[in-house]
């Protein structure tokens, strides 16, 4: 199995309840907003705890994967003001515009600028995996003349995405708002 | 700080003490399935919402209660506990967590046979399971036996009995059958009801009706009635002429549900002729003793579980229904959850999987659900 690229990773294996939070909670406080930690645990029961945990602190559960006896739990750390910040670029499209459009259009891209572990769990089938910061060195994977939806989870980094690649000359660019956090179109994982 | 065990709160259940558990574990772990005590208080805050300390939930918890902090294994319960020391409380943590209440078995002598004999049952108070020693003579038979083995033959062990014969009055799916185990660790005998049985791999001996085996040299009889409902095997047995095993048909506030192998509307039928036929007809003096318990009023004073067959046409909601389509719709829709992993634990007891213990633990973990109410 691949591994995902995340910011820090705790090594919680062979350790019982409560270290594997206990060990979760501190590591993520070293994080900035919106980085991504993955936590190794042999504990069964921290996967429905670190859910739980999770929820109560406000952090954004991304998801766990089984590796033999070890399972590798993906948080990303709560991005401050990241739900509440407004979308400044237009045009902007709904995730109901995006799917009409995926029906007719195929030859459409689908930019998702989410963190590697976020789009792992889950993702439009086909979008380009660029985090928003990788965009500006990895900008010339992307071709100037198709027309590009740019996805995060809420609106928020695909709308500084969409303006980065304006500023850099691409004209045919939309943001979906709000993006995979109310997706309920077709998904495919990069797990397994 | 000290450590509680699993036996010492069950017997503050069965004195009906009082007892304030903060339990620590998270919320959905906690709404599942909880230590049940008549007189016990609750106060649920997951461990992970206190790791910056105690403080905030400290006027939540009585001073004059005796406290005692549990989660799912201990490790969060001794952390939580040592921080509440530390906050000036006296708090005790339960040795083992979840998992040792899961699994503690608590014996209770329930009554004497006519030769001198004596009947056993084996109260699971954490997941309501019942299971049965019947000694007489130096020999010992077993029904329903849970997977925690050992308990089962130290205490024959202790009574100098040699275990003869083991029985499952169906094939479980709510927990994992100890009969086979304790077959082969003692020569016994392992009885089960071939109509359950169809898929197991592995040799036993054919449980069925009018059997009759004998406990000892004296005449201490097992007799057993095909008791179709909950199973299409299930097998009642009459010991010693004053006990009537129901397994998982009859129970004492509730009757058996007929849909955990996938056949509620085929065995709904059976279920009813057992019940309201092949039972009624026995005489109402029997002394009926199920495979569980689902709450802890049913519950005798002694931590027992059983009451007299006569009274139980009486008082039992699931006898009482003269209309046939209202019990099949009782017994055959909005039944409760099944229980937790119930297909694997029946696979287990079949021997067609051979699940590791921790696994097995994992797999058990929650309550029983085996009845309609």
């Amino acid at each position: 199995m691949e591994t995902l690229k995340t910011n820090s990773s705790v090594d919680a294996k062979g350790l019982a309840c409560p270290m594997p939070i206990v060990k979760t909670k501190k590591a993520i406080t070293n994080l900035n907003p919106g980085e991504v930690l993955e936590v190794l645990a042999t504990d069964k029961g921290s996967k429905a705890d670190i859910q739980a945990w999770a929820k109560s602190s406000g952090h954004q559960y991304l998801g766990t994967m089984e590796e033999g006896e070890v399972l590798k739990h993906y948080i990303r750390k709560a991005g401050e003001n990241e739900e509440r910040e407004a979308a400044t670029f237009e045009p902007v499209a709904s995730n109901d515009d995006l799917l009409k459009e995926m029906d007719s259009n195929d030859d459409l891209v689908v930019l998702d600028v989410r963190e590697p572990a976020e789009y792992a769990f889950g993702h439009i089938p086909n979008a380009i995996s660029i985090p928003f910061g990788e965009l500006e060195e990895r900008i010339s994977e992307l071709n100037q003349d198709k027309k590009i939806f740019v996805v995060c989870r809420t609106g928020s980094r695909s709308d500084m995405a969409s303006q980065v690649l304006a500023e850099k000359g691409f004209s045919n660019v939309i943001n979906v708002v709000p993006g995979m956090s109310e997706w309920n179109g077709p998904t495919e994982t990069k797990l397994n | 700080m000290k450590a509680i065990t699993a036996s010492e709160v069950t017997k503050k259940v069965i004195h009906n003490e009082e007892l304030f558990i903060l339990d620590v574990r998270n919320e959905t772990d906690f709404n599942d399935w909880k230590i049940e005590g008549k007189n016990f208080e609750y106060l649920n805050v997951p461990y992970f919402d206190l790791l910056d300390g105690v403080e905030p939930i400290l006027d939540k918890i009585p001073a004059d209660k005796e406290l005692l902090v549990v989660c799912a294994k201990e490790g969060s319960s001794v952390m939580v506990a040592e921080m509440l020391e530390e906050a000036g409380r006296d708090a005790s943590y339960l040795a083992g967590g979840m998992k040792s209440w899961s699994e503690h078995l608590e014996p209770v002598k329930v009554g004497d046979l006519k030769d001198g004999g004596e009947m056993y049952q084996f109260v699971r108070i954490g997941k309501g399971c019942l299971s049965y020693m019947v000694i007489s003579n130096g020999e010992a038979a077993i029904v329903d036996a849970t997977r925690m083995t050992d308990v089962f033959t130290d205490f024959a062990a202790e009574k100098n009995a040699e275990i003869k014969h083991v029985f499952d009055t169906h094939l479980h799916a709510d927990h994992i059958s100890g009969g086979r185990k304790i077959a082969e660790k003692t020569g016994a005998s392992y009885w089960l009801p071939p109509k359950d049985a169809e898929e197991v791999t592995f040799e036993y001996s054919r449980l069925e009706d009018g059997n009759e085996v004998m406990i000892g040299s004296t005449k201490i009889s097992i007799q057993a009635i095909y008791s179709p409902g909950h199973t299409i095997g299930s097998t009642s047995f009459v010991v010693d002429d004053q006990y009537l095993l129901s397994g998982d048909i009859l129970f004492i506030d509730s009757i058996g549900r007929p849909d955990l192998a996938g056949k509620a509307g085929d065995w709904a039928g059976d279920l009813r002729e057992t019940l309201y036929k092949r039972y009624k007809d026995l005489s109402g003096e029997l002394v009926v003793m199920p495979a569980h318990f689902m709450i802890i009023e049913e519950l005798n004073e002694d931590g027992s579980v059983s009451e007299k067959l006569g009274t139980l046409f009486a008082e039992n909601h699931g006898l009482n229904i003269e209309d046939e389509g209202e019990f099949r719709k009782l017994v055959s829709e909005n039944l409760p959850p099944q229980p937790n992993a119930y297909q694997e634990i029946r696979e287990t007891n079949m021997g067609k999987i051979s699940p590791d213990e921790e696994k097995q633990r994992e797999m058990e973990i929650g309550p029983n659900r085996c009845a309609v109410r």
